[in-house]
Protein backbone atom coordinates (compact mmCIF):
# COMPACT_ATOMS: atom_id res chain seq x y z
CA UNK A 1 0.00 0.00 0.00
CA UNK A 2 1.49 3.09 -0.90
CA UNK A 3 0.78 6.46 1.56
CA UNK A 4 2.54 10.06 0.86
CA UNK A 5 2.91 12.54 4.08
CA UNK A 6 2.41 16.18 3.38
CA UNK A 7 5.08 18.38 4.57
CA UNK A 8 4.46 22.45 5.27
CA UNK A 9 7.02 24.59 6.52
CA UNK A 10 6.76 24.22 10.43
CA UNK A 11 5.56 20.53 10.46
CA UNK A 12 7.29 18.14 13.21
CA UNK A 13 5.64 15.09 12.88
CA UNK A 14 6.42 14.76 9.40
CA UNK A 15 9.25 12.24 9.46
CA UNK A 16 7.87 10.46 13.15
CA UNK A 17 5.24 9.49 10.61
CA UNK A 18 7.46 8.26 8.13
CA UNK A 19 8.74 6.38 10.52
CA UNK A 20 6.07 4.78 11.30
CA UNK A 21 3.98 3.92 8.05
CA UNK A 22 7.26 2.23 6.71
CA UNK A 23 7.45 0.22 9.93
CA UNK A 24 3.93 -1.26 9.22
CA UNK A 25 4.45 -1.61 5.62
CA UNK A 26 3.14 1.32 3.92
CA UNK A 27 5.48 2.10 0.83
CA UNK A 28 5.47 6.23 1.96
CA UNK A 29 6.71 9.21 0.04
CA UNK A 30 7.23 12.52 1.66
CA UNK A 31 5.17 15.33 -0.81
CA UNK A 32 6.37 18.95 -0.19
CA UNK A 33 3.37 21.56 -0.07
CA UNK A 34 4.54 23.81 -2.78
CA UNK A 35 3.93 20.45 -5.17
CA UNK A 36 0.53 20.35 -7.40
CA UNK A 37 0.13 16.66 -7.94
CA UNK A 38 -0.10 13.81 -5.38
CA UNK A 39 1.78 10.24 -6.12
CA UNK A 40 -0.32 7.30 -6.41
CA UNK A 41 -1.72 7.02 -2.85
CA UNK A 42 -4.32 4.85 -1.30
CA UNK A 43 -3.46 7.27 1.83
CA UNK A 44 -2.54 10.89 2.44
CA UNK A 45 -1.24 12.38 5.95
CA UNK A 46 -1.06 15.49 7.20
CA UNK A 47 0.85 15.27 9.76
CA UNK A 48 1.46 17.16 13.12
CA UNK A 49 3.40 20.24 13.92
CA UNK A 50 3.14 24.10 13.42
CA UNK A 51 2.72 24.82 9.76
CA UNK A 52 3.25 28.38 8.86
CA UNK A 53 3.67 29.06 12.53
CA UNK A 54 0.30 28.53 13.43
CA UNK A 55 -0.13 31.96 11.67
CA UNK A 56 -3.63 33.66 11.55
CA UNK A 57 -5.22 30.27 13.14
CA UNK A 58 -3.41 27.08 13.36
CA UNK A 59 -3.86 25.26 9.77
CA UNK A 60 -5.33 28.09 7.96
CA UNK A 61 -2.48 29.12 5.98
CA UNK A 62 -1.81 25.66 5.00
CA UNK A 63 -5.29 24.94 4.21
CA UNK A 64 -4.34 27.49 1.10
CA UNK A 65 -1.55 25.55 0.35
CA UNK A 66 -1.00 24.33 -3.67
CA UNK A 67 -1.31 20.43 -3.23
CA UNK A 68 -4.43 21.21 -0.57
CA UNK A 69 -6.32 21.26 -3.90
CA UNK A 70 -5.07 17.90 -4.92
CA UNK A 71 -6.12 16.74 -1.43
CA UNK A 72 -9.17 17.51 -1.48
CA UNK A 73 -9.55 16.05 -5.01
CA UNK A 74 -8.46 12.86 -3.61
CA UNK A 75 -10.42 12.92 -0.58
CA UNK A 76 -13.74 14.10 -2.63
CA UNK A 77 -13.25 10.44 -4.61
CA UNK A 78 -13.26 8.64 -1.44
CA UNK A 79 -9.59 8.51 -0.83
CA UNK A 80 -8.34 7.95 3.01
CA UNK A 81 -7.39 11.36 4.32
CA UNK A 82 -5.99 11.33 7.86
CA UNK A 83 -5.03 14.18 9.67
CA UNK A 84 -2.92 13.82 13.24
CA UNK A 85 -3.05 17.25 15.32
CA UNK A 86 -1.95 20.40 13.05
CA UNK A 87 -3.56 18.17 10.00
CA UNK A 88 -6.70 18.15 11.53
CA UNK A 89 -6.64 21.71 12.14
CA UNK A 90 -5.71 22.03 8.84
CA UNK A 91 -8.66 19.89 7.73
CA UNK A 92 -11.12 21.61 9.32
CA UNK A 93 -9.74 25.20 7.82
CA UNK A 94 -10.33 23.43 4.17
CA UNK A 95 -13.95 22.76 5.27
CA UNK A 96 -13.35 19.10 4.31
CA UNK A 97 -14.57 18.66 8.19
CA UNK A 98 -16.29 20.54 10.03
CA UNK A 99 -16.26 22.42 12.92
CA UNK A 100 -12.81 24.27 14.32
CA UNK A 101 -9.90 23.37 17.16
CA UNK A 102 -9.74 26.63 19.41
CA UNK A 103 -7.40 27.47 22.36
CA UNK A 104 -7.34 24.43 24.99
CA UNK A 105 -9.64 25.93 27.56
CA UNK A 106 -6.70 26.14 30.49
CA UNK A 107 -4.85 28.18 28.01
CA UNK A 108 -1.68 25.67 28.79
CA UNK A 109 -0.09 23.31 26.25
CA UNK A 110 -0.84 19.92 26.92
CA UNK A 111 1.50 17.10 26.38
CA UNK A 112 0.45 13.65 27.97
CA UNK A 113 -0.66 10.42 26.86
CA UNK A 114 -4.19 10.24 27.09
CA UNK A 115 -6.90 7.41 26.58
CA UNK A 116 -9.38 7.37 23.92
CA UNK A 117 -12.67 5.48 23.02
CA UNK A 118 -13.42 4.11 19.99
CA UNK A 119 -16.40 5.03 18.97
CA UNK A 120 -17.25 3.70 15.22
CA UNK A 121 -15.59 0.73 13.56
CA UNK A 122 -17.61 0.71 10.45
CA UNK A 123 -15.21 2.41 8.29
CA UNK A 124 -11.18 1.88 6.75
CA UNK A 125 -9.41 3.51 9.89
CA UNK A 126 -10.56 1.10 13.09
CA UNK A 127 -12.35 -1.94 11.03
CA UNK A 128 -11.81 -5.07 13.17
CA UNK A 129 -9.34 -3.29 15.30
CA UNK A 130 -9.61 -5.30 18.74
CA UNK A 131 -9.52 -2.68 21.56
CA UNK A 132 -12.44 -0.20 22.36
CA UNK A 133 -9.84 2.00 24.60
CA UNK A 134 -6.61 3.10 22.88
CA UNK A 135 -3.83 5.31 25.19
CA UNK A 136 -2.28 7.77 22.62
CA UNK A 137 -0.52 11.09 22.76
CA UNK A 138 -1.18 14.35 22.68
CA UNK A 139 0.74 17.74 22.22
CA UNK A 140 -1.30 20.60 21.50
CA UNK A 141 -2.32 23.81 22.37
CA UNK A 142 -5.19 24.11 20.14
CA UNK A 143 -7.37 21.21 20.27
CA UNK A 144 -10.11 22.06 21.86
CA UNK A 145 -13.27 21.03 18.90
CA UNK A 146 -16.23 23.18 18.63
CA UNK A 147 -18.62 23.39 16.39
CA UNK A 148 -21.98 24.90 16.10
CA UNK A 149 -25.31 23.14 17.61
CA UNK A 150 -26.17 21.87 14.00
CA UNK A 151 -22.66 20.38 13.20
CA UNK A 152 -22.59 18.58 16.61
CA UNK A 153 -26.15 16.76 15.76
CA UNK A 154 -25.10 15.97 12.18
CA UNK A 155 -22.08 14.23 13.86
CA UNK A 156 -23.79 12.66 16.44
CA UNK A 157 -26.67 11.21 13.94
CA UNK A 158 -24.70 9.75 11.70
CA UNK A 159 -22.41 8.15 14.37
CA UNK A 160 -19.18 10.63 13.24
CA UNK A 161 -17.52 11.34 16.33
CA UNK A 162 -14.53 8.58 15.67
CA UNK A 163 -12.67 8.89 19.28
CA UNK A 164 -13.92 10.55 22.64
CA UNK A 165 -11.27 11.17 25.09
CA UNK A 166 -12.09 8.71 28.20
CA UNK A 167 -10.32 7.21 31.47
CA UNK A 168 -8.45 4.05 31.14
CA UNK A 169 -12.00 1.92 31.63
CA UNK A 170 -13.65 3.73 28.64
CA UNK A 171 -15.85 5.85 30.37
CA UNK A 172 -16.44 9.36 28.61
CA UNK A 173 -16.57 12.21 31.33
CA UNK A 174 -15.86 15.88 32.28
CA UNK A 175 -12.83 14.47 34.18
CA UNK A 176 -11.42 12.48 30.92
CA UNK A 177 -11.42 15.77 28.63
CA UNK A 178 -7.93 17.52 28.46
CA UNK A 179 -8.29 20.28 26.69
CA UNK A 180 -12.86 21.10 26.47
CA UNK A 181 -13.40 19.61 23.52
CA UNK A 182 -17.35 19.91 22.94
CA UNK A 183 -18.19 16.41 24.31
CA UNK A 184 -14.81 15.12 24.70
CA UNK A 185 -14.15 14.80 21.06
CA UNK A 186 -10.69 13.47 20.07
CA UNK A 187 -11.38 13.08 16.40
CA UNK A 188 -13.93 13.08 13.71
CA UNK A 189 -15.05 11.57 10.19
CA UNK A 190 -16.75 13.39 7.57
CA UNK A 191 -20.25 11.64 6.45
CA UNK A 192 -18.45 9.41 4.13
CA UNK A 193 -15.58 8.16 6.65
CA UNK A 194 -12.84 8.39 4.23
CA UNK A 195 -11.48 11.52 6.24
CA UNK A 196 -10.18 11.27 9.69
CA UNK A 197 -9.14 14.02 11.69
CA UNK A 198 -7.72 13.68 15.18
CA UNK A 199 -5.66 15.13 17.61
CA UNK A 200 -4.15 12.75 19.11
CA UNK A 201 -0.61 11.12 17.98
CA UNK A 202 -0.74 7.49 16.89
CA UNK A 203 2.74 7.58 15.40
CA UNK A 204 4.07 8.23 19.12
CA UNK A 205 3.25 4.94 20.19
CA UNK A 206 4.86 2.47 18.16
CA UNK A 207 7.34 0.65 20.42
CA UNK A 208 6.66 -1.30 23.44
CA UNK A 209 10.31 -0.05 25.36
CA UNK A 210 9.81 3.71 24.35
CA UNK A 211 6.02 4.31 24.90
CA UNK A 212 3.10 2.31 23.85
CA UNK A 213 2.05 0.04 21.41
CA UNK A 214 -1.30 1.37 20.70
CA UNK A 215 -0.40 3.58 17.80
CA UNK A 216 0.86 -0.01 16.14
CA UNK A 217 -2.41 -1.85 16.86
CA UNK A 218 -4.23 1.53 14.61
CA UNK A 219 -1.27 1.23 12.11
CA UNK A 220 -1.18 -2.39 11.39
CA UNK A 221 -5.36 -2.30 11.37
CA UNK A 222 -5.47 0.33 8.98
CA UNK A 223 -2.99 -1.66 6.50
CA UNK A 224 -5.02 -4.69 6.94
CA UNK A 225 -7.95 -2.96 6.47
CA UNK A 226 -6.29 -1.59 3.29
CA UNK A 227 -5.50 -4.66 1.44
CA UNK B 1 -5.90 52.21 -0.68
CA UNK B 2 -5.41 50.14 3.31
CA UNK B 3 -9.17 49.02 4.44
CA UNK B 4 -9.22 48.13 8.28
CA UNK B 5 -10.54 45.48 9.36
CA UNK B 6 -11.68 43.99 13.08
CA UNK B 7 -12.34 39.58 13.18
CA UNK B 8 -14.09 39.30 16.77
CA UNK B 9 -15.07 35.95 18.62
CA UNK B 10 -18.89 35.25 17.89
CA UNK B 11 -20.82 35.99 20.54
CA UNK B 12 -20.76 32.31 23.24
CA UNK B 13 -17.73 30.75 22.09
CA UNK B 14 -15.11 30.54 24.68
CA UNK B 15 -12.13 33.18 24.65
CA UNK B 16 -9.42 31.77 27.14
CA UNK B 17 -7.14 34.36 26.61
CA UNK B 18 -9.85 37.01 27.17
CA UNK B 19 -10.99 35.70 30.22
CA UNK B 20 -7.22 35.62 31.25
CA UNK B 21 -6.94 39.50 30.79
CA UNK B 22 -9.77 40.21 31.93
CA UNK B 23 -8.89 38.35 35.60
CA UNK B 24 -5.79 39.88 35.40
CA UNK B 25 -7.07 43.42 35.10
CA UNK B 26 -9.58 42.77 37.86
CA UNK B 27 -6.06 41.78 40.30
CA UNK B 28 -4.88 44.76 39.03
CA UNK B 29 -7.95 46.66 41.01
CA UNK B 30 -9.59 47.41 37.89
CA UNK B 31 -12.75 45.92 39.55
CA UNK B 32 -15.17 47.05 37.42
CA UNK B 33 -14.37 45.02 34.23
CA UNK B 34 -17.14 42.46 33.56
CA UNK B 35 -16.03 41.14 30.48
CA UNK B 36 -12.99 41.11 27.79
CA UNK B 37 -13.05 39.39 24.52
CA UNK B 38 -10.00 39.76 22.08
CA UNK B 39 -9.78 40.18 18.30
CA UNK B 40 -7.73 40.93 15.74
CA UNK B 41 -7.32 43.71 13.69
CA UNK B 42 -6.11 44.06 9.64
CA UNK B 43 -5.00 46.24 7.92
CA UNK B 44 -5.18 45.02 3.98
CA UNK B 45 -3.43 47.87 1.44
CA UNK B 46 -5.45 46.90 -1.81
CA UNK B 47 -4.29 47.87 -5.04
CA UNK B 48 -7.82 49.69 -5.85
CA UNK B 49 -8.32 53.27 -5.93
CA UNK B 50 -12.55 52.83 -5.57
CA UNK B 51 -12.89 52.19 -1.93
CA UNK B 52 -16.18 50.58 -2.80
CA UNK B 53 -14.62 47.64 -4.48
CA UNK B 54 -11.89 47.47 -2.48
CA UNK B 55 -14.08 47.03 0.63
CA UNK B 56 -15.95 44.27 -1.75
CA UNK B 57 -12.64 42.64 -2.26
CA UNK B 58 -11.37 42.74 1.20
CA UNK B 59 -14.87 41.24 2.59
CA UNK B 60 -14.18 38.08 0.31
CA UNK B 61 -10.30 37.70 1.94
CA UNK B 62 -12.74 37.53 5.25
CA UNK B 63 -14.91 35.31 3.87
CA UNK B 64 -11.87 33.02 2.34
CA UNK B 65 -9.11 33.73 4.81
CA UNK B 66 -9.03 36.19 7.03
CA UNK B 67 -11.84 34.62 9.35
CA UNK B 68 -12.80 31.39 10.45
CA UNK B 69 -16.70 31.96 9.32
CA UNK B 70 -17.32 29.01 12.28
CA UNK B 71 -16.74 30.86 15.22
CA UNK B 72 -15.16 34.59 14.02
CA UNK B 73 -17.31 37.79 12.87
CA UNK B 74 -15.59 40.41 10.50
CA UNK B 75 -16.01 44.18 10.56
CA UNK B 76 -15.41 46.22 7.66
CA UNK B 77 -14.29 49.52 9.05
Amino acid sequence: MNSSVIIFPGSNCDRDMDVALKKFGFKNEMVWHDDEQLPKSDLIVLPGGFSYGDYLRCGSIAGKSKIIKSVIDFAKKGGLVLGICNGFQILTETGLLPGVLQQNKNIEFICKNVFVKVNNKNNKYFNSIDKDVLELHIAHNEGNYFCSGDELKMLEDNNLIAISYCNKKGEVNENSNPNGALQNIAGIFNKEKNILGMMPHPERMIDKFLSGEDGSIFFTNLLNNLK
Amino acid sequence: MKIKVIVTLKNGVLDPQGKAIQQTLNGMGFSSVNEVRQGKFFEVDVNEKDEAKAKIKVEDMCKKLLANLVIENFEIL
